[in-house]
């Protein structure tokens, strides 16, 4: 028998209620209940890092959360980061910086890029690798996301 | 890759906890989620019952006290990390645990997910044994407390029943300021280790060792710590044939193997990397002499 | 007024959408009703199916469907069809859409449940009760091609499925009379695609229109169109095929595979659109992977290291089927001179079955392979003649004043490989400046000094690029003004939207903005090939310059008739076309567009011709070769055998750049690819053919921690054979990498005298090395 629950997620900023089976992932449950695509599922046992969402200010997996353990939290999802049209400084240094090709790994990479940017204000490039490198990514070889990670970083430090 | 269906519960105190254990046949507790999630996903593990612990408040403590140091064993791997308490009285455990994953796995890994793990390399289960740590377990009756040479019995497989829960660790740290080293080698950053050494070392004015631990993980399924070693060094001047010495026996300590690594590499890289850790310790406790 | 975009670094027009996270993947992609697949896949390498019983499955709550190979209706229970058919194929076996009585590896498909839910779907695999028997596989292709080995197919007699062989001149002469022969072998493991995004299709079957839609994360839409009509028997115009954004390709995601097969069917059976997403599990056991080749070769060289002849032998594992022919195969062998002149070569392949996930092409196709074993064959003659790695290869390569060169060798389109453009010892002089290579021997002195052990590795390559036929390309503007462009060339990450752009307002002079551009669907181009092989910048480049240039043309001959002017004096700026000495005399392409455009009643203007469009599939006049100079440093760890990549160089020549910033992210990520080749991907199997490593934790993809700095720096010579001067540039990263990686590795172990066999490079393989002749200390 299915097992479900009602839940409320504060997804960018929103509150958002639904009834989901217990076993859906984080993930899931931002795709399929909330129509948020943005967070790409990429390998689903937790090492491509596509997945990855700002839940309660930390950035985690979110295929190896389930939805139901979201309820009453504070999810970002890339779908947050931009302001209307207003590109994040992240999105606006991978954009000019060509740090995506594909695009399919990036909102992994922009959100956890938006949260180590958020505590860390003047990294270094082995930090920014190092902070990167639970996410994986097959087209671009990394330099023009880290690349992007510093220009973004000088960005926000400004501002 | 989507996980068989389960019932889920989420007690949100320590008896709710064990009352639950006792009650269900086939439950599996979901602690930070980074190996069960897996697990569940790839459907290698089906349990009828989830029972998240992540609202269990009561498990989630770090206290220092006499040298004492407790860890509920809901504390996340992030938490530890940036403990500057233990950082202090332990920094070994930074050391080590900044080879642990990665943020995203660190933000929700816990010390207890790790400990009930046993992943053989694991950095946590190593500290543990380096520190001849303690760990309670609670279920309905009560609770008891193992030392972590029992605590792992086999691969992989912890000393706790299907109606107990591990609540916390008890590390006895060193009173005085010591040198320590955590190396390990991975094939990429944050990837399980292939082999890792941690040292904890004190040496007097002369430069003699007086006091020293050394524990070495993914060589057998269970962190080793090296007590025969261990006492030789004593009262060894910490000089290049030390080293050397402790080199040459890590290399006959017998080592397991797998697809992908075979018993003597793992017995060369243990030489390597124990006389590395140690070399760095002694540095260290070298430092803090001349500091003090 | 000469060009504004092409050569610029314009910013990707594809971004923006994908940076806010509302691309639209084939699993984004929502359609009222939608089902969800699953596919029941066998735990065995080789196994005959004794039964098999889906009642259980079938009564699951939400389940609506389950098919074996039993309920796959006429014409589609055929075996996939070999969509590159060759003489030289001895057994050209394919698979079923869902195995028929055999199957072949583990990961082959038997059965497909259709649910509400993928969750669902994957519940009912279990309830399949299925019985097996199993047979003996063939793992190690060595053993494979032996004559008495187990089959990897219980009809087949030998596993050879194909038997191949090269030569130019005269080979028994060229080693008789050399100065040295000597010899090299080794492995080479390519491993998988990895994609970011998996294989996914959402097929859409419309009965009273008997049309079918299919979404599929395919390099190949027009592939998947003709594949599915045959398999149907139903006419390519009812087929529609869309790849929408495409989460990375590389060579595996260019196929046909069965998949595409079953979900159209369920979708026509059920009436309603199947969705299926490939996972990571099923990613590594069944999406093709580019497996182990074995090489062994003999060298004829002078006493100057001259390489006069190359003999030799290759053994291919195949795995279990051959869906892409022999492609592999040949790529691996028709470049193999790379950018020396050899005299003569003889080499045999044999292609070998074996219960493994079949082989195809990834990032570069056998082009690595090829690049890789000549630069073996160039550092064993460096080596035994004690010649300098860069000295050696400015002995034997080609020459400037040789081009256009032919090797010799016939390409597989039935051509002879003959090099256009380039120059070889520049483009390496440029590549060791780059990397300080004449200082590194005293930087290597000083590290050993303190017990590091540094190495520098030098890899020049070749690539045939911009292969044929041909990509089209319509551009029509519109009566706004508006330009379209539509291609068929399908794009994963490589930002074809944004080059096309770039061409098309340079012809036209006009603003970017006002660029609309439409690929990747079947239904908006004709025809089209694919996204592989580094050929589509040089195809649609070509192409679209060509429709744009017919585009513009039209334009100003019509303007000049109305404007009653010279066509010599007219320019256009903007979409507007003025008489350059009466400024004041203007038309707008909108404005004549509008006269050309199938206005009811109206006349096409005598002299022109309708609508102001155009489309060609004007393709380069042969294919450019693209030519590339890797030097590498890295530092070796021998007490662990780690292989730290500490900084790389790449020289590279692409002729003219569409867009440099397009072309260097292309550059560095096939040098990363490159990378993983060398140090860390390999997809493992035990000798009963069960994978080992189907996860992430274990397969290891590059990381960003351990990828070095890489700089790219370039040189420029124009391709004659097409008239944008293009050359490809999609490979070109990858082609080199493996060989300067171990060449820098066997440099920074001289003293230990390693010579490197094999890759991916191991740490434990490494340290045997350095262990086998050495007592060291760690
Ligand atoms: S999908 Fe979650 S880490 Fe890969
Ligand atoms: S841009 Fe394609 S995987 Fe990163």
């Amino acid at each position: 028998m299915a097992d479900n629950r009602e839940i409320t997620i504060k997804v960018n900023g929103k509150d958002m209620t639904t009834y989901v089976e217990t076993r859906l992932s984080l993930g899931d449950v931002l795709r399929e209940h909330f129509h948020l695509t943005g967070t790409h599922l990429g390998c689903e046992h937790g090492v491509c890092g596509a997945c990855t969402v700002v839940v309660d200010g930390e950035p985690i997996r979110s295929c190896l959360m389930l939805g139901v353990q979201a309820h009453g939290k504070e999810v970002t999802t890339v779908e947050g980061l931009s302001k209307g049209e207003d590109l994040h400084p992240i999105q606006e240094a991978f954009w000019k910086n060509h740090g995506l090709q594909c695009g399919y790994c990036t909102p992994g990479f922009l959100t956890t890029l938006f949260s180590f940017l958020e505590n860390n204000s003047d990294p270094t490039e082995r930090e920014i690798r190092e902070a990167i490198s639970g996410n994986i990514c097959r087209c671009t070889g990394y330099q023009n996301i880290v690349n992007a990670a510093l220009d973004a970083a000088k960005v926000m430090k400004g501002s | 890759m989507k996980p068989a269906p389960f019932k889920y519960h989420d007690p949100k105190t320590l008896s709710e906890l064990v009352e639950l254990m006792s009650n269900l046949e086939d439950a599996k507790i979901l602690a930070g989620g980074q190996s069960l999630m897996p697990m569940m996903n790839m459907r290698y593990v089906t349990p009828e019952d989830v029972i998240d612990i992540n609202g269990v408040n009561e498990l989630d403590f770090i206290k220092l006290e006499n040298d004492h140091l407790t860890i509920g064993s809901m504390t996340r791997q992030k938490d530890i990390l940036s403990n500057q308490k233990i950082f202090d009285k332990a920094p070994i455990f930074r050391e080590a645990l900044n080879h642990v994953g990665h943020i995203q796995t660190r933000s929700r890994g816990t010390i207890g997910g790790s400990l009930c793990h046993l992943d053989p390399s694991a950095e946590i289960p190593a500290l543990a044994s380096l520190y001849d740590a303690s760990l309670t377990v609670v279920n309905r009756e009560g609770s008891r407390e193992i030392h972590i040479d029992e605590w792992v019995l086999a691969y992989m497989m912890p000393s706790i029943s299907d109606e107990e829960v591990l609540t916390s660790i008890s590390i006895p740290v060193w009173k005085n300021p010591h040198g320590y080293a955590f190396i390990e080698f991975a094939r990429r950053h944050g990837d399980f280790a292939v082999c890792g050494a941690g040292t904890l070392v004190e040496i007097d004015a002369n430069d003699i060792i007086s006091k020293v631990a050394i524990v070495v993980a993914g060589v057998d399924v269970k962190p080793l710590r090296l007590s025969t070693l261990e006492t030789d060094l004593i009262g060894k001047k910490a000089t290049k044939d030390t080293l050397e010495y402790a080199c040459s026996s890590a290399k006959k300590i017998e080592a397991i193997s797998d697809v992908y690594f075979s018993t003597q590499y793992r017995q060369r890289l243990a030489g390597t990397l124990i006389k590395r850790s140690l070399e760095v310790a002694i540095e260290r406790a070298r430092i803090i002499n001349n500091d003090g | 007024m000469g060009a504004r975009f092409f050569g610029a670094d314009v910013l990707r027009a594809e971004d923006r959408t994908l940076l806010k996270g509302s691309g639209q993947y084939v699993d984004d992609i929502r359609l009222e009703g939608t089902l969800h697949g699953a596919f029941l896949r066998s735990p065995h390498a080789h196994a005959i199916i004794k039964s098999i019983d889906t009642t259980k499955a079938k009564e699951l709550d939400g389940v609506h469907a389950v098919y074996t190979y039993d309920e796959i209706e006429e014409p589609l229970n055929q075996p996939i069809k070999q969509p590159y058919p060759h003489p030289l194929i001895r057994k050209d076996i394919l698979g079923y859409p869902l195995a028929k009585e055999e199957v072949c590896h583990v990961g082959e498909a038997i059965a497909f449940i259709v649910a509400d839910t993928r969750h669902i779907a994957e519940d009912a695999i279990p309830l399949i009760e299925i019985e097996f028997e199993t047979l003996e596989a063939a793992v190690r292709v060595r053993e494979a091609a032996l004559p008495n080995a187990p089959t990897a197919h219980k009809d087949s007699k030998d596993n050879i499925a194909a038997e191949l062989n090269i030569k130019f001149g005269d080979i028994e002469d060229t080693f008789s009379s050399a100065d040295h022969v000597l010899e090299t072998s080794f492995l080479q493991h390519r491993g998988g695609c990895h994609a970011m995004e998996g294989r996914a299709i959402l097929a859409s079957y419309n009965s009273s229109l008997d049309e079918l839609t299919s979404w599929s994360a395919t390099q190949c839409p027009y592939l998947i169109r003709r594949s599915l009509a045959g398999h149907f028997q139903m006419p390519e115009s009812r087929i529609r095929i869309i790849s929408p954004d495409v989460g990375g390709g590389f060579g595996p995601k260019a196929g046909f595979y069965a998949e595409e097969i079953i979900t159209a069917f369920a979708s026509k059976k059920l009436g309603k659109p199947v969705k299926w997403i490939e996972d990571r599990q099923e990613h590594f056991v069944t999406t093709n992977t580019q497996r182990d080749s074995w090489w062994d070769l003999k060298i004829a060289c002078d006493n100057k290291g001259r390489i006069s002849g190359v003999r030799g032998k290759i053994i291919t594992d195949q795995g279990a089927y051959i869906p892409w022919g022999l492609l592999l195969a040949f790529t691996s062998m028709t470049p193999l001179p790379g950018p020396y002149k050899i005299l003569s070569m003889d080499i045999d392949q044999q292609v070998v079955f074996t219960n493994t996930v079949p082989n195809t092409p990834v990032r570069g196709a056998g082009r690595p392979n090829a690049a890789y074993a000549m630069e073996r064959v160039i550092e064993t003659v460096s080596r035994h003649l004690k010649i300098g790695s860069a000295e050696i290869r400015r002995r034997n390569f080609v020459e400037k004043k040789d081009f256009p060169y032919k090797t010799g060798l016939i390409h597989f389109n039935g051509t002879p490989m003959s090099y256009d453009s380039g120059d070889y010892h520049q483009l390496l002089e440029k590549a060791l400046d780059l990397a300080d290579f004449d200082n590194f021997f005293e930087r290597q002195k000083q590290a050993r000094e303190n017990g590091q052990f540094l190495g520098i590795g030098i890899s020049s390559c070749i690539e045939d690029t911009g292969n044929g036929p041909y990509e089209g390309v319509t551009v029509r503007v519109d009566t706004m003004g508006k330009v379209y462009v539509s291609s068929g060339a399908a794009s994963q990450g490589q930002g074809h939207k944004t080059v096309l752009t770039q061409i098309v307002a340079d012809q036209l002079s006009v603003n970017i903005e006002d660029i609309h551009v439409e690929i990747g669907d079947t239904s908006k181009f004709p025809q089209g090939v694919g996204t592989v092989a580094s050929r589509v910048g040089v195809n649609i480049g070509t192409a679209a310059f060509s429709a744009a240039n017919e585009v513009r043309e039209k334009a100003l001959n019509l303007a000049a008739d109305i404007l009653e002017t010279d066509l010599e004096d007219l320019e256009i700026e903007d979409g507007i076309i003025r008489d350059k000495s009466r400024k004041n005399l203007t038309i707008s392409l909108g404005e004549i567009a509008l006269k050309l455009a199938p206005m009811s009643g109206g006349a096409v203007p005598a002299g022109h011709s309708a609508s102001l469009e155009s489309t060609s599939y004007q393709a380069s006049n042969g294919m450019p070769h693209a030519s590339g100079s890797n030097v590498c440093e890295v530092e070796v760890d021998i007490g662990t055998g780690e292989v730290k990549v500490l900084n790389y160089c790449v020289a590279h020549d692409c002729g003219k750049k569409i867009n440099p910033m397009i072309v260097e992210g292309q550059i560095v990520g096939g040098v990363v690819h490159g990378i993983g080749n060398a140090l860390f991907e390999e997809m493992i199997y035990d000798d009963g053919g069960q994978p080992q490593n189907t996860n992430y934790g274990e397969y290891l993809l590059p990381l960003a921690t351990e990828m070095p700095p890489i700089k790219v720096i370039h040189q420029e010579t124009p391709s004659p054979l097409n008239p944008l001067g293009l050359k490809g540039a999609g490979e070109g990263g990858t082609i080199p990498a493996a060989a300067a990686i171990v060449s820098a590795i066997e440099n920074a172990l001289t003293e230990f005298n390693v010579v490197i066999d094999r890759y991916p490079v191991t740490p434990e393989y490494l340290c045997n090395l350095i262990d086998k002749e050495n007592q060291i200390e760690v």
